[in-house]
């Protein structure tokens, strides 16, 4: 098998990170990023971008529902729908 | 009401059909039910109260008006969230006047002999030494804002949610192979975009 390029390491990279990967195309991944730095770098900020994502916009599960939410608020988005606009 | 009864209407099928059918009582239970989570993530995204109570406006026009696009097996405590953070992200991004930036511009180049184009210096330290975590959250949320809704979308469901690719393919009404074409290219479009804010373009 010739080896992996770095078009061909990041164009399935996602395989790798979600380790999807039969074991000897992980081996040929492993064996490419030992050689690459730039990849080991792309690598491994793709996974930073991944958990960024997740820390800037996911709910916490087990946080309580804001309760000072205003009912002016609830009455207008219920008014909005009886005009029509909802 | 307690929270077992919140579950079950929250996933009854009586609640989605009464939306559908613009049942009035089901529209305000809904609302009652879902507005105090969509306020919550509106204030982390915008961080002020009158957008914050804006975006949720929006999340339920946007949600009314494709209620028939929500499918049966899925959670509606999941698809409200998606719409609810979406709302808060266009939101967000109207208030810094962004544009949705295209994912072809911004998924890396290859040379003939397949290296990349231009690799940039790595990021010299991570976002968490850079930023604060708020101005980092702030960032992040600015960029995914200017993600291109059908990248959006997976985003949002895939990585901020943690939804299968299974149930997120259902969800947005697409096969699997495209949600997985469209949340790597989506997460690689991201990477890009947080590389020129540490880095520089």
């Amino acid at each position: 098998m010739p080896d992996l390029s770095c078009r061909e390491f990041i164009q399935f990279l996602d395989d790798y990170v979600d380790d999807t990967q039969p074991a000897e195309v992980r081996a040929e991944f492993e064996r490419h990023l030992k050689a690459c730095p730039d990849c080991v770098d792309y690598l491994k900020t793709y996974r930073d971008t991944i958990s960024l994502a997740r820390g800037a916009c996911a709910a916490d599960p087990s946080a309580p529902p804001p309760d000072n939410i205003p009912d002016e608020l609830i009455e207008i988005i219920l008014k909005s729908r009886s005009d029509g606009c909802a | 009401m307690n929270e077992a009864s919140h579950r079950d209407t929250l996933d009854g099928e009586s609640l989605v059909d009464g939306l559908r059918n613009g049942d009035g009582n089901a529209f305000e239970k809904f609302v009652r039910l879902f507005a105090p989570r969509a306020m919550g993530v509106a204030r982390r995204v915008l961080r002020n109260e009158a957008d914050a109570a804006d975006a949720v406006q929006d999340a339920f026009i946007s949600a009314m008006s494709s209620i028939h696009e929500f499918r049966a097996d899925c959670q509606l405590a999941t698809w409200f969230h998606r719409v609810a953070t979406n709302a808060a992200l266009m939101k967000l991004r109207s208030k810094l006047r962004r544009d949705v930036r295209s994912i072809d511009e911004l998924t890396p180049a290859f040379y003939a002999d397949g290296h990349r184009v231009g690799p940039k210096p790595a990021w010299a330290q991570a976002p968490d030494l850079i930023l604060e975590q708020s101005e980092r959250c702030q960032m992040v949320q600015e960029k995914i804002s200017q993600l291109p809704e059908d990248s959006r979308n997976v985003v949002l469901l895939r990585d901020i949610q943690q939804e299968s690719t299974a149930s997120t393919a259902r969800q947005l009404g697409v096969s699997e192979s495209v949600v997985k074409t469209r949340l790597h290219r989506a997460r690689q479009a991201l990477r890009s975009m947080i590389e020129e804010e540490l880095v520089g373009a």
